[in-house]
């Protein structure tokens, strides 16, 4: 093909162009919706419960994804501070996953468990309460602001329209799982759950 | 993988490999040794001065022919096309296991040697310090402060007062297992006057009671509802993480209202279990830090 035709007719050269990229897609990404190691959860993955998915929530509200991120990778430095690395089966009912490539703060894939309740709301409160020479922000609003629950049972809805399998009855009764908890309180909830399937370092 | 996608994968990337060298190739120009007015220009033509038709400089063909060697390489030593596993079976997986087993190779020897020493011996041995107090730095700290200092809520591990037990069998098994505690709420069954008279029995200790009356009624509370954990004399039970109530050390605060504070609400606190994510070795050196930090 002459290249004179391409750079004269900019809409060819799009539509070309936009073939040639689509190769990679169709390659690296489209296989990946139909295999079992990414579409399937791992044994004992358990949907968030309605206070966890408000923790959730807040957590990406308050930016927490931008500092922390939740992919330990396979690599050995990693898996000897954070635990058994991160699998694609973990992921399956996060939407949007978290992952994150930035940290500023330590990966929190597998922060569950890590800390006790009370750890966890003293840092939030004042960081360097616990910590003296963390840079992290404080979060003091979140002991005072009160859950409503008024789009909690929506939420839990829209995640089973993806093929989250909450029950009927866990979605009537997420309301009142949440109402008048405090934010800080859906939060911890949160961190405590994360990355305890594969609880054991390798 | 099931065929279809391997197939699909492997299809894809080689048509997409035969476009790239087609278009490559199907525009290459023949290069010129004898340049002649009448050769055919781009067209390109300024002040007389025209463009002719040459090829891309040489090294900048090679570059392109490169990526094409280079990629067809990749594709036959590691894993791309399909379900083709690459020649030498390279996974994340596997060279994280390499990674793994050469480290374990390299430290378990070290680790090992220290399991021969008690963890009381581990104090005077200087390199297990060393190894402790990283160990420390990396899982401990966050709560129990740089040297063990203590926090708020978190015991100070520095001092010769323990919750659970200062001995090395009892360091280990918090560490392995870990803690929780459990003072219940007091507010129902004592109400406030109730807690008031705790807290000043409680003040005697230290001689800080102003209301010896209400001491006095307090002592008759503490007898029923506090000494089953914390001991007649208030000393404490290492069994049930009961703190001794008689000395100036206190976790959640020792103030008047503190006091109160925790007869009123209760608190748990929680030690995370270790045992999991850290080995038997690690474990036992950590053992040794802390059990050195009482001793300093």
């Amino acid at each position: 093909m002459n290249h004179s035709i391409v750079e004269k007719n900019i809409g060819l050269m799009v539509v070309l162009v936009v073939g040639m990229i689509s190769f990679g897609g169709l390659v690296q990404i489209v296989p990946l919706f139909f295999q079992e190691e990414t579409t399937q959860p791992i044994d004992g993955l358990e949907p968030w419960t309605a206070l966890q998915l408000e923790g959730r929530d807040i957590y990406i509200r308050e930016g927490c994804n931008t500092c922390h991120s939740q992919m330990i990778r396979p690599l050995r430095g990693e898996t000897e501070r954070y635990g058994h690395y991160s699998v694609a089966g973990e992921s399956v009912y996060e939407y949007p996953f978290l992952w994150g490539s930035k940290r500023t703060g330590p990966d929190l894939a597998r922060v569950g468990g890590k800390y006790s309740d009370e750890w966890h709301r003293a840092h939030m409160y004042n960081p360097r309460d616990v910590v003296p020479q963390s840079n992290m922000p404080a979060f003091p609003w979140l002991f005072e602001n009160e859950l409503t629950g008024e789009h909690t049972a929506r939420k839990l809805e829209v995640l089973q329209g993806f093929g989250v399998p909450y029950t009927d009855e866990q979605i009537a009764n997420a309301r009142s799982e949440v109402e008048g908890k405090k934010e800080i309180d859906a939060l911890v909830a949160y961190l405590q759950g994360l990355g305890l399937v594969l609880s054991e370092r390798r | 993988m099931s065929n279809f996608w391997s197939a699909w994968i492997i299809i894809l990337t080689s048509v997409f490999l035969v476009i790239q060298a087609w278009i490559l190739f199907s525009n290459r120009k023949t290069p010129r040794i004898n340049q002649d007015p009448d050769d055919p220009t781009t067209g390109h033509e300024f002040d007389g001065i025209s463009e002719l038709e040459n090829p891309m400089p040489r090294w900048w063909f090679g570059l392109f022919v490169g990526t094409f060697v280079f990629g067809i390489g990749y594709l036959i030593v590691y894993p791309g096309m399909g379900s083709y596993q690459g020649l030498f079976g390279w996974t994340q997986v596997n060279q994280w296991e390499a990674a793994q087993e050469q480290a374990d190779e390299k430290y378990g020897a070290v680790l090992a040697q220290y399991m021969e020493y008690s963890v009381e011996e581990l104090v005077n041995n200087e390199a297990a310090q060393q190894t402790g107090s990283r160990l420390f730095a990396n899982n401990c700290e966050v709560c129990h402060g740089p040297g063990g200092g203590g926090n708020y809520g978190f015991p100070n591990l520095s001092d010769d007062d323990w919750i659970w037990g200062g001995e090395p069998d009892q360091i280990v098994f918090t560490l392995n297992n870990g803690r929780v505690a459990a003072m219940p709420a007091w507010s129902a069954a004592l109400g406030e006057s109730g807690i008031n008279d705790v807290t000043e029995h409680l003040l005697t200790f230290t001689g800080r009671s102003t209301d010896a009356e209400a001491a006095a009624r307090g002592e008759s509370q503490f007898g029923m509802f506090c000494a089953a954990c914390h001991g007649a004399d208030a000393k404490g039970n290492h069994l049930l993480g009961a703190p001794n109530l008689t000395d100036e050390i206190w976790l959640y605060g020792g103030s008047a209202d503190s006091i109160k504070h925790t007869l009123r609400n209760g608190r748990a606190g929680v030690m995370p279990k270790f045992g999991d994510t850290l080995s038997e070795e690690q474990i036992h050196l950590l053992a040794g830090y802390v059990y050195g930090l009482s001793r300093q």
